[in-house]
């Protein structure tokens, strides 16, 4: 079994819900769109029992072009960021 | 934003029934972590990825006691931003 992507996602959503294929991948869409709607307001998503995404403000700092050695200024940046559920870690890592 | 908020959102956009919506956020949750659970990657395109990263085994302490601990080596997610969300949350699209 290789990577799970939208397909596979789309698949159990099929099954699940008795939606149709259209259905299960205009939501998936849309789950996806309303967390980058909320987190580009700098909301965070914090879901139970999975994670929590949220938005983090880098400031500029130096940085080297690996290739040319050349110093630039990496110019700040927000950066998205997700922290696991401890209820989750407890699932992955076999403790309870 | 919690979940209750997100199936919420997600019934209302797709004009599904709640109970619906709920199925599908829970679908789309738990076929993730059952691939975790397997230690594969999840790929979503335009949202990001999960990848498992392996943490070595180490001797911590307990902060308040001092009392030295073993902690185990583990795999756990490591969520790489795709494109489009790095882009949106910076403004650029």
């Amino acid at each position: 079994m290789g990577t799970l992507t939208k397909s596979g996602i789309i698949d159990e959503i099929v099954l699940n819900t008795g939606l149709s294929r259209k259905e299960a991948s205009d939501g998936i869409e849309t789950f996806i769109e309303i967390v980058k709607q909320t987190l580009e307001k700098k909301e965070p998503v914090s879901i139970s029992g999975f994670g929590k995404w949220k938005v983090r403000e880098k400031s500029a700092r130096r940085g080297r072009n690996p290739k040319t050695a050349e110093e630039i200024v990496i110019s700040p940046r927000k950066v998205v960021t997700f922290s696991l559920s401890n209820v989750l870690r407890s699932k992955l890592t076999g403790k309870n | 934003m919690n979940k209750s908020e997100l199936i919420e959102e997600l019934s209302m956009r797709m004009a599904l029934h709640p109970k619906k919506a709920e199925s599908m956020v829970n679908t789309i949750l738990n076929s993730m972590i059952t691939a975790m659970k397997d230690s594969r990657r999840v790929e979503i395109r335009g949202f990001g990825s999960f990848v498992m990263r392996d943490y070595r085994p180490y001797v911590g302490r307990n902060p308040k006691s001092g009392e030295k601990i073993k902690v185990d080596s583990k795999t756990l997610p490591f969520f790489k931003s795709g494109k489009d969300m790095r882009d949106r949350v910076n403004n650029e699209s």
